[in-house]
């Protein structure tokens, strides 16, 4: 989607692919970058400046927009991340968390309608991760960008994400809302449920009733809450 | 065994790393190695082998001093699998990786194809036996890694967060391949931020924070300790953080899996319909 593969991937594309009504066959990456951005799931793969904002704006610079106004978004990148303290700072001196939080500022400096994050969560520790999520669901709500996570930890994500789509073998297998979609079926793909999705599953197979298909803690409590009657 | 004594160090230029770690795991032990991001975590397990060696007190694997064996000594029989598998893998094809080592271990040609094959076999690759490492994804290039140490049979198995990009099948063959593992009486050492995970598992947890070990026990008692948790950056298991959100109905403080759960919310049910009917 941000036309990585073909133009620096070897591969072939069949099929149409609109980007924003952009046929994205025949556009480079760096037209696409202000439509789609990109992060990686190592933020190691991404950073390479000597300074956060040097990093930050790289990609800005590329696309030859005038100083005042790189400079403008560069730091409204940074303070919607929460990184304008570390701006001076080296990437490689930061923690995984603030590294993964320059690679989002960098793309997010591009002011793409549409940001695809690949596993950005995987090295964090829990703390960390759900910091990061809290930055993207807050780009979501607030600025209203479209976020396309690649995930495998729904524990994680299903609090977020209001649509999910399962692959399989290359094919799109299921897509809806994450309750209608963790029901039984998207274990046949080898989709890891959110533990308390599982435990509802069990709990129906064992003839409980349950009124509601929770996806997170909450949800779960107040299910178990009704079940009890207290 | 793996016996650690009072160990401190520091990279070149950084303030210390670790702080008068002490730690003894026994043969046969399924160790989980937990805690914030820059814990200490990788660098303990990379003394267990050699490739760091402690500014003071020491480490003793199986009774040998790591600072009076070389790297490939302990090697053989400490087997660590890097969090990035591209840190490890280099060969052109998957055969050739698993190969290189046998070889330069001294294996027999006759033992080499039975064990690479019996190995990518039991890891689910067999059919990339030919490919090259780098054409396969994230999640297959770890498993790659993995065969390519545990196909010299090494006695303590280090794994540095072997559950990232695997998913829901891959993690439950991981936890299969583990209890096989430590059924052939092999020490299997995982470091790890996915607390599902181990809430499944359920090994001895040991708990890390800037350096220190701060917690060593059962998952059961560690994971459900919401102070110690939090200082290690973790967050609760799910079933732990349910079951603590009911708390009229009393239930034990020491779930963390959905077996556990649901035998417990079962069991009250009935309960509460026996008391019905009285």
């Amino acid at each position: 989607m941000n036309g990585l593969i073909p133009n620096f991937y070897a591969g072939r594309l069949y099929g149409d692919l609109k980007v924003n009504d952009v046929d994205v066959k025949g556009k480079s990456t760096a037209e696409l970058a202000t439509h789609v951005g990109f992060v990686f799931q190592s933020p190691e793969n991404q950073l390479f400046s000597l300074s956060v904002e040097r990093d930050v704006a790289f990609g800005l610079e590329n696309l030859g927009i005038e100083r005042e106004l790189a400079i403008e978004r560069v730091n409204w990148a940074m303070e919607v991340t929460g990184i304008s303290q570390l701006k001076n700072k080296a990437p490689y001196e930061l923690s995984g968390g603030q590294q993964q939080r320059v690679a989002i500022a960098g793309v997010l400096a591009m002011r793409p309608h549409i940001i695809i994050l690949d596993e950005p969560t995987s090295f964090l520790d829990p703390k960390t991760a759900e910091e990061i999520l809290s930055v993207i669901s807050h780009l979501n709500h607030e600025f209203g960008l479209t976020i396309l996570l690649v995930e495998h930890r729904l524990d994680i994500v299903s609090a977020y994400a209001n649509r999910v789509i399962v692959m399989d073998k290359g094919k799109i297998v299921l897509d809806g809302p994450p309750e209608i979609v963790y029901d039984e079926p998207a274990r046949l793909f080898g989709i890891g449920l959110p533990k308390i999705t599982t435990l509802f599953h069990l709990l129906k197979r064992d003839g409980i009733h349950v009124p509601i298909n929770p996806i997170t803690v909450t949800q779960a409590s107040e299910a178990l809450r009704r079940i009890f009657g207290i | 065994m793996i016996c650690v004594e009072n160990v401190n160090f520091h990279y070149p230029g950084s303030l210390d790393v670790l702080h008068n770690v002490s730690l003894k795991i026994d043969d046969g032990e399924f160790v989980a190695i937990m805690g914030e991001n820059g814990a200490g975590k990788t660098t303990l397990v990379k003394l267990f082998n050699g490739l760091l060696k402690p500014d003071s007190g020491s480490i003793l694997i199986d009774n040998v001093n790591s600072r009076d064996a070389s790297v490939a000594e302990l090697s053989r029989q400490v087997g660590l699998i890097f969090q990035n598998p591209d840190h490890q893998l280099f060969a052109e094809t998957v055969e050739e990786e698993l190969r290189f080592s046998l070889k330069n271990f001294g294996f027999k040609e006759s033992m080499i194809q039975n064990r690479i094959t019996s190995m990518l076999t039991a890891l689910g690759i067999e059919q990339y036996v030919n490919t090259s490492p780098f054409l396969l994804s994230g999640g297959e290039r770890k498993r790659v890694a993995l065969a390519s140490i545990l196909v010299w049979d090494p006695k303590h198995v280090i794994m540095d967060e072997p559950t990232i990009g695997q998913d829901y099948t891959q993690k439950d063959r991981l936890r299969n391949f583990i209890t096989q593992l430590i059924s052939q009486k092999k020490t299997v050492i995982v470091v790890t931020h996915d607390i599902e995970f181990i809430a499944e598992c359920k090994p001895r947890v040991v708990l890390m924070s800037k350096g220190r070990i701060i917690a060593d026990g059962p998952a059961e008692s560690i994971l459900t300790d919401q102070r110690i948790v939090e200082e290690a950056s973790l967050v609760l298991p799910q079933m732990t953080q349910l079951m603590r959100s009911i708390a009229e109905l009393h239930a034990p403080r020491h779930i963390i899996d959905v077996y556990s759960a649901l035998g417990f919310i079962l069991r009250a049910l009935r309960e509460r319909t026996k008391g019905r009917q009285k």
